[in-house]
């Protein structure tokens, strides 16, 4: 686990897919050190610069689903694009709707390393909870 | 969801278990397991979810989980349910790779033949074969009619387009085109992600395994097979890529609306479904049904390019290497089959979730070639033990609607493996096993270290000793790439 990230999101022992455990000291940081740990995960985000952005736009019914679609949205963006985010900026965010901005660049032979390609973000256990805290938050990746 | 104890579990004989009807189960659950995997097995959710499974509607007989079982979204992978018409149908008891599944090609060729190029074979396939991030093939570009019509065909549209023979198609369960497929149903979102990665062979547990026969269990099964000690081998494991991830993603959300409409009680909101005669069911189908196309289709293309790179590693054209499929199964599927309950045949869904179909001799859907023996079934196991190939049994036709066990199954989560593999020149060590190893993500080589699966041997054994398949041959690893 590199050092900086620790703060903003633990990796769970599960057995068959990845667990991450997120927090934030409110709801907007949440979903953005979700995105961070989803992209921490798949790359060196070290070796990634901010040449693009993207702007995402939400609606789900409830906190859980939007934390759910917000992350596929990203790993769609990924996947079609080839896209490493690795700064997010949620501009917008109630329990039904968010709007965001990723930034990064794409992928490059040679610059960057894939260290885990994920398939699907998942509704499998997925938690968002208010702590004493901030906010914390639970999503299980299919690998 | 707590780790309840309260299941009432019964073993009935050394192999199989049953979780005794309680609460709103509407069937028992039947897990087949020796004692020692039993043991494994009760360390996750997977025996609850066995049993939330048969709270649905419609489910018949009994709600079965296989010796690899492990927890899944809602249902168990390694789990098998059927629901007759008044039942339901479920992305949860499909999974998010839909037809994730294996095929295995037979040859001409003898392990020493292939020995000493083995480096640059593997080389040759990784080049062929598109495995990393945005990697792709030059010569394929999609087009969006061309991709529905890939969608409505499967395998066909392949072999249409040049990518392997007219006969391959005979050795793919379903001949590699779930009916009734709709692309209508598929989103513009799950379309797009398919035309960027179709003939692509992803990340995590798939692969392209070149394999040596390394033990016969059953000499006339195995010729029957083409299969002889000492032969080569080669196995392709994918599955639906994003298209499929895609697909589950957009019902899972269409489902959990649809089963409150409907007024399903879900014990566990994952179990999420909808009736088979509904609208919603019916849409999921169809789009399940292109993803699963799509699935087929990426197996016979890098098929092609698997005979394409031997013969030229060879120089040989690829039908003087025998290179013949000799079948290809699903992994992860809902299909509607025809099944005998209480002695008489029922149109049932079928949802197979980590488990592979298992016909018994005789059966019209066997292929011919076949037919005295039962439908081949395919199980793969880690990248540093062993394979294996099974065929179905009648066993398996009357008490598990022909189904079997899927592959080894995770014991070590991701962190541990990777931790264990912590210093660890995992390709060297490989080579030092004869084994050959090209992947693009070094996280997925740590992940995937052969530790962190159950042994497959184990699982492979319970269902032979069971009866619900028996084994043909093993298969040993020589050379593999992974994504």
């Amino acid at each position: 686990m590199k050092e900086s990230a620790s703060r903003r999101y633990k990796v769970l022992e599960h057995t068959a897919d990845l667990a991450l455990e997120v927090y934030g000291r409110d709801l907007k940081e949440l979903f953005g050190n979700a995105a961070f740990a989803l992209f921490d995960v798949v790359t060196d985000l070290s070796r990634v610069e901010e040449r693009v952005e993207r702007t995402v736009r939400l609606r789900a019914f409830d906190l859980e689903q939007l934390l759910v679609n917000w992350l596929n949205e990203l790993l769609y963006y990924h996947e079609v694009e080839q896209l490493l985010f690795k700064r997010f900026e949620v501009r917008g965010l109630e329990s039904d709707n968010l709007e965001a901005v990723a930034y990064g660049e794409s992928f490059r032979e040679g610059r960057h390393i894939i260290l885990t390609s994920p398939k699907a973000v998942t509704h499998h256990k997925i938690e968002v909870v208010e702590v004493p805290e901030g906010w914390r938050a639970r999503v299980i990746i299919d690998l | 969801m707590e780790k309840e104890l309260t299941l009432n579990i019964k073993q009935i004989d050394p192999y199989r278990w049953k979780i005794e009807k309680e609460g709103g189960m509407r069937v028992e659950g039947i897990v087949y397991a020796d004692s020692r995997i039993m043991e494994e097995i009760k360390r996750d959710l997977s025996l609850r979810q066995v049993a939330n499974v048969a709270t649905l509607p419609g489910i018949v007989r009994a709600s079965l989980a296989m010796p690899d079982i492990h927890e899944g979204y809602g249902f168990p992978i390694g789990g098998v349910a059927a629901f007759d018409e008044t039942g339901v149908i479920s992305p949860g008891g499909v999974g998010y790779d839909i037809n994730c599944g294996v095929r295995v090609l037979r040859s001409n060729l003898r392990r020493e033949e292939i020995q000493d190029m083995m480096k640059e074979l593997v080389n040759t396939l990784f080049r062929n074969i598109p495995t990393g991030v945005g990697s792709h093939r030059k010569d394929l570009k999609l087009g969006i009619e061309e991709e529905k019509g890939l969608l409505r065909q499967g395998a066909r549209w392949a072999v249409s387009r040049g990518y392997g023979y007219e006969r391959d198609l005979d050795h793919i369960e379903e001949r590699g085109c779930i009916q009734g497929a709709d692309p209508g149903e598929v989103s513009d979102r799950a379309m797009e992600r398919g035309r960027a990665q179709v003939g692509t062979l992803g990340s995590g547990n798939h692969f392209v395994e070149v394999d040596v026969i390394s033990e016969i269990y059953d000499e006339k099964l195995a010729s029957t097979l083409g299969l002889e000690l000492g032969g080569v081998a080669v196995q392709v494991h994918t599955g639906s890529r994003g298209l499929g991830y895609q697909v589950c993603d957009d019902f899972i959300g269409v489902m959990l609306r649809a089963a409150s409409k409907y007024g399903i009680e879900l014990v566990d909101r994952q179990l999420c479904c909808a009736p088979i005669d509904s609208e919603e069911g019916r849409r999921y189908f169809a789009a399940m049904a292109c993803a699963a196309n799509f699935a087929f289709t990426n197996r016979q293309m890098i098929t092609h390019w698997v005979r394409e790179s031997f013969s030229h590693m060879l120089k040989r054209p690829s039908e003087d290497l025998g290179l013949e499929l000799i079948y290809d199964v699903c992994h992860n599927i809902a299909k509607f089959e025809t099944h005998n309950v209480d002695g008489k045949p029922a149109k049932l869904c079928v949802h197979r979730k980590g488990a592979t179909r298992a016909l018994p001799p005789g059966h019209p859907q066997t292929p011919a070639a076949y037919r005295e023996i039962g439908q081949p079934v395919l199980i793969p196991g880690d990248m540093g033990r062993c394979s294996y190939v099974l065929v179905g049994t009648e066993a398996a036709s009357q008490e598990t609607f022909a189904s079997s066990c899927h592959g080894a199954g995770r014991v070590m989560s991701r962190t541990q493996a990777t931790k264990r593999a912590k210093g660890k020149n995992i390709l060297r060590e490989m080579e030092d096993m004869g084994i050959i190893v090209r992947a693009s993500g070094w996280d997925t080589l740590a992940e995937e270290i052969p530790e962190a699966y159950k042994d497959v041997t184990e699982v492979v054994n319970v269902v032979h000793n069971a009866g619900i398949a028996r084994k043909v041959v093993q298969l040993k690893p020589l050379g593999v790439i992974k994504g």
